[in-house]
């Protein structure tokens, strides 16, 4: 098929385009770039743990207010968890996984020319640079930026007076409505736009994932809206949703009545739990994607797979209360959170029992993208683990708010998340770019990253057994933290070659995306239809628009001579 | 091995238990994965000549391991209900009571004196200094008078949050008589880090004397 119109210029093809191709990659360099910002403020924070106190002189230049002489005040180290924490999740994480591998890859693995909205989907990008920038102006306005933590709960969030937190609210605003349009686009693409053939149990596993997580940010993301709005009408025109009456805040007694500050909290967890799952399931689908093509063996559990995602998102929207055991909610209500949250654990585990499944008598090849898939199981399942402690009521008394929370997201959203956004990149970038990433320096990137990971957040676990809080400036005025200096030295050196090791990543991708080795259509000899194209695809995806009739793992398949059946080939 | 630190309470001592037991099962689920892994990338390593086996799955396999995990991790929330029952809901009812109003960055502690009773002459109130006595239950009431705080007695296992609006409870019995700290495991502003307060755990005797002494020299009203 040609295309009778025009080619399109170059602002309405790389800029404002409507190319859900053009699209997935937008997302991606803004999801990498905030990713490095996000990173180095987490390096920041290493160094004030590591060495509280201790001057960064070249700090003095670029943040006067915060660190005077190169010292940090408490202000900023609260600005830096926070921005560190929002930036990460909402700007780095979830555009990363949801926004540019959803918008890459649906289109092509259902065999569609492009969403089903097109220009809804421009839009639902175009609202994050914006987005983006009212959060990072909270860095240049009077008080500085948002200090609440990535949580925000209030009274503390509202009664405070810096302009950031008011920056904060707005900028989610836009960055939720972007959420939800993007997820009405991939639901009525996925069920709508499907190549003949194509039916839900023929779609790869990322498919699956991308789906169940549309519908997750469908169900949960207005609720956030919602909360955000609430919150930013009792910071702004005094309203009293979340605050109660008697308010005393630096000697003033505040005039608001009647408001419920958890009431905030069942709002936000509401959308926040679910979106922990946000930003692990379309990891997890890829994964499941990764693993077959390497092991060059159908995924094992196909069924068990696609369906322990579904689980997991209907599960989930049934254990927010699970962040509220301490905070002064019914202890009844507590009981039933705990059950549903040990519950929601074991699609978890299914999905890793198929994995390794899926390896058991493969043929192995470990190339980068295969070794940060595996290093994805390994590390989700330290992430995974660790939360049978907090899900225990009576551990979670003693664990709460302390560095053994911080240990088990940072192994879920970096060990899981961010290293299934690795395999996903390595995996994908020749489709997306027709180059190939230098190998060599991939895995020399994975094998770094990999330890540094370990050696930085692996001691979070030991802090949160000694009973070291979370969010606090300066540890040093405990007593029960006294033992905890060198630890937490040797954490701040390794997140800081964590970030060192991050640019041997940046250069291998810029390098290769202009010297890069020549890709071909399928350079993997995967079975998926976005590998049956070139690379990358033409505008409209396929020259001739694909029918399916074989599932998306046919490796090894003993019906062919090579050991892996296309999707689309009739046999 | 001895992962967490020393503890002071009875109550403590459960939540410690069950920590050591979900440490064992989660240790030897963690053990087992990472062998699999392990194993199967060095024995199912590509080779010239290797070819992969033409497997998609196995019903019954599948359904062993979802019914075992979801066996076990039932089975924990179960175990662990009854510490959650007796140290959110079965106060004791002869624990001593102490009221704590928390704000920035401070704890106001309050007792009742000898009458027993809140809101009367007696009533001693202290700054970041909470006196218990020993090897008898103490319920502390919590409120907050501008953000939400969070008591944390890391060597007694205690956490509880202080919220404005509300009033909060938890209780707990101490061991053995000591020196330790309140901390604030709640985010609550820039002085956060520093709403430190001091724990002094002693006999009932020492703890009624130092009661009458502060009874005398009482100063700061009890804010509401």
């Amino acid at each position: 098929m040609t295309h009778p119109h025009r080619e399109p210029r170059f602002l309405r093809k790389y800029v404002f385009s409507t190319d859900h191709k053009v699209i997935g990659v937008q997302f991606l360099f803004t999801g990498l770039t905030m990713l490095i910002l996000g990173g180095l403020l987490a390096m920041l924070m290493r160094w004030q743990l590591g060495y509280p106190g201790q001057p960064l002189p070249f700090m003095e230049k670029i943040a006067p207010e915060g660190m005077p002489g190169g010292i940090m005040v408490p202000e900023y180290y609260n600005v830096l968890f926070t921005m560190h924490g929002t930036l990460m999740i909402f700007f780095a994480i979830i555009p990363i996984l949801v926004g540019a591998f959803g918008n890459y890859l649906i289109p092509l693995n259902i065999g569609a020319g492009d969403m089903a909205f097109p220009r809804l989907n421009m839009i639902s990008y175009w609202l994050i640079p914006p987005s983006a920038l009212i959060m990072l102006a909270g860095f240049f306005v009077e008080g500085g930026a948002a200090a609440a933590g990535w949580t925000s709960y209030p009274p503390l969030s509202a009664v405070s007076s810096s302009a950031g937190q008011t920056c904060w609210l707005v900028s989610l605003i836009f960055l939720g409505t972007s959420s939800i349009l993007g997820a009405v686009n991939y639901v009525t693409t996925i069920v709508n736009l499907r190549a003949p053939g194509m039916t839900f149990h023929r779609l790869p596993l990322t498919l699956w994932a991308l789906f169940t997580t549309a519908l997750l940010i469908l169900f949960a993301t207005p609720i956030l809206a919602a909360a955000l709005i609430l919150l930013l009408l009792d910071k702004t025109v005094g309203t009293s949703f979340f605050l109660p009456a008697g308010l005393i805040v630096d000697g003033a007694s505040l005039a608001h009545v009647g408001g419920q500050p958890l009431l905030w909290q069942h709002l936000f967890w509401f959308y926040s739990h679910p979106a922990v799952y946000i930003m692990i399931l379309p990891a997890m689908g890829m994964v499941s994607d990764i693993l077959p093509v390497f092991a060059r063996k159908p995924i094992f559990g196909y069924r068990a797979i696609a369906y322990a995602s579904l689980a997991i998102a209907i599960l989930g929207m049934f254990v927010w209360g699970h962040h509220m055991f301490q905070s002064g909610m019914n202890p009844v209500l507590g009981t039933s959170f705990m059950i549903s949250t040990m519950v929601v654990a074991v699609p978890s585990a299914v999905k890793t029992f198929n994995w390794l499944g899926t390896l058991w008598r493969g043929n192995i090849h470990l190339t980068t993208p295969m070794l940060h898939a595996l290093g994805f199981v390994s590390m989700f399942v330290i992430g995974g683990l660790t939360g049978i402690f907090m899900a225990s009521t009576p551990v979670d008394i003693y664990i709460h708010d302390t560095y053994f929370i911080v240990g088990h997201l940072h192994y879920v959203l970096f060990g899981g998340s961010l290293f299934g956004a690795f395999a996903g990149i390595a995996f994908w970038f020749p489709k997306m770019f027709g180059r190939l990433l230098n190998e060599r320096w991939g895995k020399l990137h994975f094998w770094l990253t990999f330890l540094f990971f370990n050696t930085t957040m692996f001691p979070m676990f030991n802090l949160g057994m000694g009973g070291m809080q979370r969010r606090i400036y300066d540890w040093t005025q405990y007593a029960h933290l006294a033992e905890m200096g060198p630890l937490n030295r040797m954490m701040t050196v390794s997140a800081f070659l964590l970030g060192a090791v991050q640019v041997i990543f940046f250069v291998n991708f810029c390098w290769s995306l202009f010297r890069g080795k020549r890709a071909g259509n399928n350079p993997w000899q995967a079975t998926t239809l976005e590998w049956q194209t070139s690379s990358p695809p033409p505008h409209g995806n396929f020259a001739e628009m694909p029918t399916v009739y074989h599932g998306p793992y046919e490796y090894s398949s003993p019906l062919v001579a090579e050991d892996y059946l296309p999707q689309n080939r009739k046999l | 091995m001895q992962l967490l630190p020393d503890n002071f309470s009875t109550t403590g001592g459960t939540i410690d238990h069950l920590f050591y037991v979900i440490l064992w099962i989660t240790g030897i689920a963690f053990v087992v994965v990472q062998v699999c892994l392990l194993l199967f990338v060095i024995l199912y390593r590509a080779r010239p000549g290797r070819t992969a086996a033409y497997i998609h799955g196995s019903t019954p396999v599948e359904i062993i391991w979802t019914v075992v995990p979801t066996i076990i991790l039932v089975v924990l929330g179960f175990a662990s209900q009854g510490a959650w029952a007796n140290l959110r809901e079965r106060v004791p009812a002869n624990a001593t009571r102490i009221e704590i109003l928390a704000e920035q960055f401070a704890w106001n502690i309050r007792y009742p004196g000898p009458d027993e009773v809140f809101n009367t002459e007696d009533d001693v109130t202290t700054i970041n200094q909470l006196h218990v006595p020993v090897n008898q239950p103490v319920v502390v009431h919590l409120r907050s008078k501008d953000v939400i705080h969070s008591f944390f007695l890391p060597l007694l296992r205690v956490k509880q949050d202080a919220v404005p609006g509300l009033t909060t409870r938890v209780w707990f019995e101490a061991t053995q008589p000591g020196q330790h700290e309140i901390a604030c495991a709640e985010l609550c502003g820039l002085g956060h880090y520093r709403m430190r307060g001091f724990l002094t755990l002693e006999s009932p005797e020492a703890w009624q004397a130092w009661l009458t002494s502060q009874g005398k020299q009482r100063v700061a009203e009890y804010a509401p």
